[in-house]
């Protein structure tokens, strides 16, 4: 099944996020990832949900029926730029060390911070590539990781 | 000049004045003590239950007989918490509501104060909307949203959370301004395009159904749907919560379809080659399972709410429109045209001829509600408003009561609330002091709000209930009957039956008794004749009755058992 992505545009209100998130639950629907952050217009907020559910068209519905979602825009995969962040702390020692940062600048991922015995790194980019570097640092033993959720927008082309 | 200074509460009580609130309908508590002080002093009535459920069916009770929005009022914590089935069962029926919540103060919100329930998340999923008052000035404003809300659209629930603080914070009026809500628009207006492609379906079916439900009374077109289905000659079906939208009686009228539908109603879908469904939702009692449903029917489907267009039911048209536009749209759309439904109509007079619904009265036998239900009809002249609970009683009603006007039949269709009856015939009454109101009530619902009689016997509010006494959950019994091989569990009532005559009594309502066919006519000939109080009969009935037609949940509306004997094939 193919992912479907959603740019819902909402009121910055109190409690927005769990009406979204309680309707989605509620009808029984399942989400890979959910993101909210402010927009350029103040009192707006953009959230971005990405699904694989074939009853898209009911979530879409679902969602407008909240008061406070404006308006809810699925985005076509064939032209959206789409980004999502991580962070990722990661065991090194003296025989590790080189080959570790080594890897993360091949993969474009930026050291944040470096310690005696440990390194964290910070890269955005699409999910795959974030999964291909987690695997990358899998061997050297990850200590944890956070991952952003997924945002995307539309490309004019 | 200084502007004059007011608490939030006085806003709260100015505001609902403003709104046009004449009644409410509620229970107080200390967290929504400040608004009940200003509201002392008000023109607005207010009736107080002795239950927030009951206060919460009473308000749905209201707006469910007049059109218009119903007003709850409820302390914090379990005030709040007992609205939440009343919530829940106007959001299902589509029932406007305006519930008032009082919360703990802001300063202690999110510390387990005394009385604290997180009241906005725990309705957020049975409510349209809700709303936390942090600032006493926005009261008039949200006050004016909530109703715009609640009334419009699919009309719904909303409730307004307010902290005691702000109940008592000092502020001056601020008008409330022209509404502003970027992300809530409802559709009105349908589509033209949409209303050609029906009016060019419906011109080439030879076997039209219009199915109707609670959207035309919510839109108050029953008047345009008599007139398209009379103009044109289509039959109708007229779900639970559509009963009274089109009367019965009339020849184009099939009534109920469904579980326990008549079987023309049920059988006249099945047959159909075109549903024109407006303001119904494909509910599962309606459909059975829908793979088997109306399989040769193309479907026209028109709804105020776009999320109920093909939810169960992939729709050829669909419509998003009030149900009065669509109607209206139709009939120009239509004009000129003639309909070749002959034959269908009398292909239905037939079927409506060879399965009536039946039952069987024995002169000495145990009543049967079907029988007392029309000796009640036929000795009521004026057009009654019946709310009903919910089970046996309730699917009865519906079959054998003649509904001729919207707003004449309250129930709980959606999410199916025992304990409805009484409270919501209560705020009935208290719209339509003159009217005869019935509260139609299983024993088993009863037993759950009876204590509202009390409010009825207080407030003068001549409700007549009567309690269909089958010692038993009748519709559990029945269901345990025919699936779980007669295993009565937890389903009678007998053991500690309450004297319904002697609690009436105790509660300033009249009491009586009817057991037995002789007594049926004269008992409620005395019911109707008192005016002055509340009545209630027990009314004592056959618990092994039980309710036909049926189509088992999950089955297919081509499979109608008609009687016991049907069951023995199952």
């Amino acid at each position: 099944m193919s992912e479907r992505i959603l740019s819902v545009l909402v009121e910055d209100k109190p409690g927005v996020l769990a009406r979204v998130s309680s309707t989605i639950s509620r009808r029984g629907f399942n989400i890979n990832s959910l993101s909210v952050g402010p927009t350029h217009i103040e009192g707006r907020s953009k959230m971005t949900i990405v699904t694989e559910l074939d009853a898209v068209e009911q979530v879409k519905k679902q969602l407008n029926k909240l008061v406070n979602v404006i308006k809810i825009v699925e985005l076509d995969p064939e032209m959206t730029i789409e980004t999502e962040v991580l962070l990722l702390k990661v065991s090194i020692n003296k025989d590790t060390q080189t080959s570790v940062i080594e890897k993360a600048n091949l993969s474009s991922a930026k050291s944040v911070d470096v310690g005696q015995d440990y390194a964290i790194f910070e890269m955005t980019g699409s999910s795959k590539d974030l999964n291909k570097f987690e695997k990358l640092m899998k061997p050297f033993g990850i200590i944890e990781m956070v991952r952003g959720g997924r945002i995307a927008i539309q490309s004019n082309l | 000049m200084t502007k004059e200074l007011i608490t939030g509460a006085e806003l709260i009580v100015r505001s609902l004045e403003h709104l046009n609130v004449s009644t409410v309908f509620g229970v107080p508590g200390g967290a929504i003590l400040p608004a009940y002080d200003p509201l002392y002093d008000s023109p607005i009535r207010h009736i107080l239950a002795r239950h927030e459920q009951g206060a919460g069916h009473m308000a749905e009770g209201y707006a469910q007989a007049t059109g218009e929005l119903g007003v709850v009022i409820a302390t914090s914590g379990p005030g709040a918490t007992n609205l939440i089935t009343p919530l829940a069962n106007a959001l299902m029926d589509s029932t406007p509501l305006l519930a008032i919540t009082g919360q703990v103060a802001s300063t202690a919100i999110g510390n387990d104060a005394f009385q604290e329930a997180y009241t906005v998340g725990l309705s957020m999923a049975a409510t349209k909307h809700n709303y936390l008052i942090t600032d006493a000035s926005e009261i008039p404003q949200v006050l004016k949203e909530a109703k715009y809300i609640a009334t419009s659209g699919r009309p719904g629930p909303v409730l307004v959370d307010v902290p005691k603080d702000i109940l008592n914070q000092k502020t001056s009026w601020v008008e409330p301004k022209d509404l502003d809500l970027p992300g809530y628009k409802p559709t009105l207006e349908p589509n033209p395009k949409m209303i050609q492609q029906a009016a060019k379906l419906i011109k080439s079916s030879k076997k039209p159904i219009l199915y109707v439900g609670g959207g035309i009374i919510h839109s108050k077109s029953h008047k345009e749907l008599y007139d398209l289905a009379t103009s044109y000659n289509i039959p109708v079906v007229t779900t639970l919560m559509g009963r009274g939208a089109f009367p019965d009686g009339h020849e184009l009228c099939l009534e109920m379809p469904g579980m326990h539908g008549n079987y023309t109603a049920t059988t006249s879908i099945q047959d159909s080659d075109l549903l024109i469904a407006i303001g119904v939702r494909f509910d599962d009692r309606v459909t059975a399972n829908p793979d088997f449903f109306a399989q040769n029917a193309k479907v026209i489907h028109a709804d105020i709410d776009p999320a109920e267009i093909g939810k169960v039911r992939e729709a050829q048209v669909p419509i998003v429109g009030d149900a009065k536009n669509v109607l209206i749209g139709l009939m120009e759309a239509l004009k000129g045209s003639e309909l070749d439904t002959a034959s269908w109509i009398n292909d239905l007079k037939e079927m409506k001829k060879n399965f009536p619904l039946s039952y069987d009265q024995k002169d000495d036998g145990p009543l049967k509600v079907p029988y007392v239900l029309e000796q009640l009809q036929n000795l009521t002249e004026e057009e009654a408003v019946v709310v009903s609970g919910v089970g046996q009683h309730q699917m009865w009603i519906s079959q054998h009561w003649n509904f001729t006007e919207p707003n004449t039949w309250l129930n709980s269709g959606g999410l199916g609330t025992m304990g409805y009856s009484l409270p919501a015939a209560i705020g009935a009454q208290t719209a339509f002091p003159d009217k005869l109101v019935l509260a139609l009530d299983g024993d088993g619902c009863f037993q759950m709000t009876c204590q509202e009689l009390i409010t009825a016997s207080t407030e003068n509010i001549p409700v007549k209930v009567v309690v269909f006494n089958n010692g038993n959950h009748g519709m559990v019994r029945q269901w345990q009957k025919i699936f779980y091989n007669s295993k009565f569990s937890a389903s009678e009532l007998t053991h500690h039956t309450p004297d319904y005559v002697k609690l009436a009594e105790s509660m300033g309502a009249v009491g009586l008794r009817m057991t037995k066919k002789d007594d049926v006519k004269k008992i409620f000939t005395e019911m109707l004749n008192i005016n002055d109080k509340p009545v209630l009969i027990d009314c004592v009935v056959d618990p092994d009755d039980m309710v036909f037609p049926m189509v088992p949940a999950g089955g297919s509306n081509d499979q109608i058992i008609m009687n016991k004997e049907d069951l023995k094939q199952l």
